[in-house]
């Protein structure tokens, strides 16, 4: 990408694609606005008239939303407080040398391979029902009152299910990055005497701490969108303790028939998210440089 | 403070031998520099030390005390590695503190040592920047500065020029020998190059596979090699080996000759060849000459030389500048180096 001819070359040659996923970004993005500011609703069908910024105002007054962004909020939060934790825990002992360690490495991956889904009736089912799940009988075994996990605290048990299927993922960016630490870096360490702990805190961590953004980049991203895991547990449920932004939009336009609501949702979801964006950059972003 | 003696240390790494069993005595105060070609063992040995490999069998003891099975840490020594192992992510100043630190020492006196280790390894100004900022000879000084600050009975340098330069090399041996000078404590050092090995030491051991093939001085290995291996490996071009018939009574089977020690003569010398390449330094000339039966010998010359390509010239050596080694490679030190000397072949 050196000469003037070359660089020419590379915009015809990339201008097909790029116009190509531009297409497919802002053809949705407009319909989308277009349509939040209609009086859309399927149930009943009529001239569609322009209300102009009505559905917003309904939608961000709504007391729903208010509750569903904290909750989106305390989701995302909650998962990545958990999985970084989590992972560079986990990474560490996977670093170790125990015997069979590749096949560990592939059990401790397996949960990401399962999908939401099945993953979520799994935990409802097997180990969260207050019946017949693993946890109920465990706690009649020490003869406490089993916890009804989706009623009581949903929210919570959301943020479990989903950090477990995000754990691996996190663990295996950091195993990596653990991996790449050079050794003569721990080595001239052991000779200052620095102990395991210091080793951890002054050498490991600090070595981590671009590994750490990108996982949190990457976790954000997915986990602003959680929908199927709310779906198949709590359903946004009890109330609205576990509707995060994306369920709520989706109990706007595919439940209540209302499409103009929905999509001024959309838009609203959108915005969030690139805040949330600028955010991140602003604060962690300056650890991707250099 | 300062003196470190193996005593039949090994290792193996499985059923690989890597240092068979080795014997040797560091004094204090001594800058003893360790030198072999690459895979001869003088880095595991150097590790060894160190404390960072442990010790198959034998004991290691620092200032006559049984280290065979101490931490690093609690050796006293300080390390210089091959890729200086600085903490990328901490200013030159927390590189130099973190062993302090870790010491639990006081922070007004940290700070002072800082200043001193700086002012000496001229870092005063680099202190606050991050080793990512800085250049090799810089980085390596301040792998130093880390390990001056801690006072250690001993240093230890793994290969630590290998990735300078060649002028900056030639800067830092200059700097670290001044540093022995000045600090007077005992210094280890590893390298692959005979040259740093020669300009630096005050003793040096030549490894070889494992082994160590001679321990002496600089010129003591210069002059009186104790094989054809340490021959070849000290000095720059190598010796030049010529196999020679045996005859009856005579266990001499190859003579060196070094490149310095031929002469270039008018008339028949001991060798007649064809001049190859010449290499022109300035100060000096080197020529390969091709003769018959023997192969090519390197010759040194006066800079200005004035042999051409495909001259066919002369070449005579001193009687008592040619080394005769037998059938194992052995020096034969009455023939080699007279009668005066025979214990130096031990």
């Amino acid at each position: 990408m050196a000469t003037t001819q070359s660089r020419t070359l590379a915009k015809i040659m990339l201008f097909p694609s790029v116009s190509l996923l531009l297409a497919w970004m802002i053809v949705p993005l407009c319909m989308t606005l277009y349509f939040s500011v209609l009086d859309y609703n399927l149930l009943m069908p009529g001239d569609n008239e322009f209300i102009g910024f009505l559905n917003y105002e309904f939608f961000l007054t709504d007391p729903a939303f208010i509750e569903s962004f904290f909750n989106t909020l305390l989701l995302v939060g909650g998962v990545l407080f958990i999985t970084i934790c989590g992972g560079i825990g986990l990474a560490v002992l996977l670093d170790q040398a125990i015997w069979g360690r590749n096949y560990v490495r592939i059990m401790v991956l397996a949960p990401f391979f399962v999908m939401p889904t099945v993953s979520a009736l799994v935990w409802k089912n097997m180990f969260m029902n207050p019946v017949n799940g693993l946890f109920a009988h465990f706690a009649e075994f020490i003869g406490v009152t089993p916890i009804d996990f989706f009623a009581q605290l949903p929210l919570l048990s959301i943020i479990i299910i989903v950090s477990w299927q995000w754990l691996p993922f996190a663990a295996l960016i950091l195993l990596t990055a653990i991996q790449s630490l050079d050794r003569e870096q721990l080595e001239a360490a052991d000779l200052d005497g620095a102990g395991p702990w210091s080793k951890f805190v002054y050498i490991v961590l600090p070595h981590l701490s671009r590994a750490v953004t990108a996982v949190i980049l990457i976790e954000t991203i997915f986990l602003l969108s959680i929908f199927a895991e709310i779906l198949v547990t709590t359903s946004g449920g009890p109330g609205y303790s576990s509707t995060n932004i994306t369920y709520l939009i989706y109990t706007q336009s595919l439940l209540q028939f209302d499409v103009g609501g929905g999509s001024a949702g959309g838009i609203v979801a959108v915005v969030i998210a690139n805040i949330v964006a600028i955010f991140l950059m602003r604060l962690i972003g300056k650890n991707l440089e250099g | 403070m300062g003196s470190i003696t193996l005593k039949q240390v090994t290792k193996s790494f499985g059923d690989v031998n890597v240092i068979k069993p080795l014997d040797l005595e560091i004094r204090d105060g001594e800058f003893i520099v360790f030198v072999g070609p690459s895979g001869c063992g003088k880095s595991t040995l150097l590790r060894m030390i160190a404390g960072l490999e442990d010790t198959t069998s034998g004991t290691i003891e620092i200032d006559n005390q049984d280290a065979t099975d101490m931490p690093p840490a609690q050796r006293g020594l300080a390390m210089v590695f091959q890729s200086y192992a600085l903490y990328p992510h901490m200013s030159v100043r927390n590189n130099i503190a973190f062993p302090l630190k870790q010491a639990k020492v006081e922070p007004a006196i940290i700070e002072q040592k800082i200043e001193k280790a700086a002012k000496m390894l001229n870092l005063t100004d680099y202190l606050d920047r991050k080793p990512g900022q800085l250049s090799g000879g810089q980085r390596q000084r301040v792998a130093i500065g880390r390990a001056i600050v801690r006072q250690p009975s001993a240093f230890l340098f793994d290969e630590p020029l290998s990735n300078l330069d060649a002028s900056l090399r030639v800067n830092m041996r200059l700097e670290i020998s001044e540093l022995h000078k000045s600090l007077d404590t005992t210094m280890i050092y590893v390298t692959h190059d005979q040259v740093e090995a020669m300009t630096m030491a005050d003793r040096i051991a030549v490894f070889n596979g494992g082994i160590i093939e001679q321990v002496g001085t600089p010129l003591e290995l210069y002059q009186k090699p104790v094989n054809q291996f340490v021959a070849g490996f000290i000095g720059s071009p190598k010796m030049n080996f010529i196999s020679v018939d045996a005859k009856a009574g005579d266990p001499t089977c190859s003579l060196g000759v070094r490149p310095e020690h031929f002469k270039i003569t008018e008339e028949e010398g001991l060798w007649t060849g064809r001049v190859g390449v010449i290499e022109h330094l300035g100060s000096e000339t080197f020529l390969h000459v091709h003769v018959d039966g023997v192969g090519t010998l390197t010759v040194k010359a006066d800079g200005d030389c004035k042999v051409a390509y495909g001259d066919i010239i002369h070449l005579a050596a001193a009687e008592e500048k040619i080394m005769y080694f037998d059938k194992d490679g052995v020096t034969i030190p009455e023939l080699s180096w007279g009668e005066e000397h025979p214990s130096s072949a031990a």
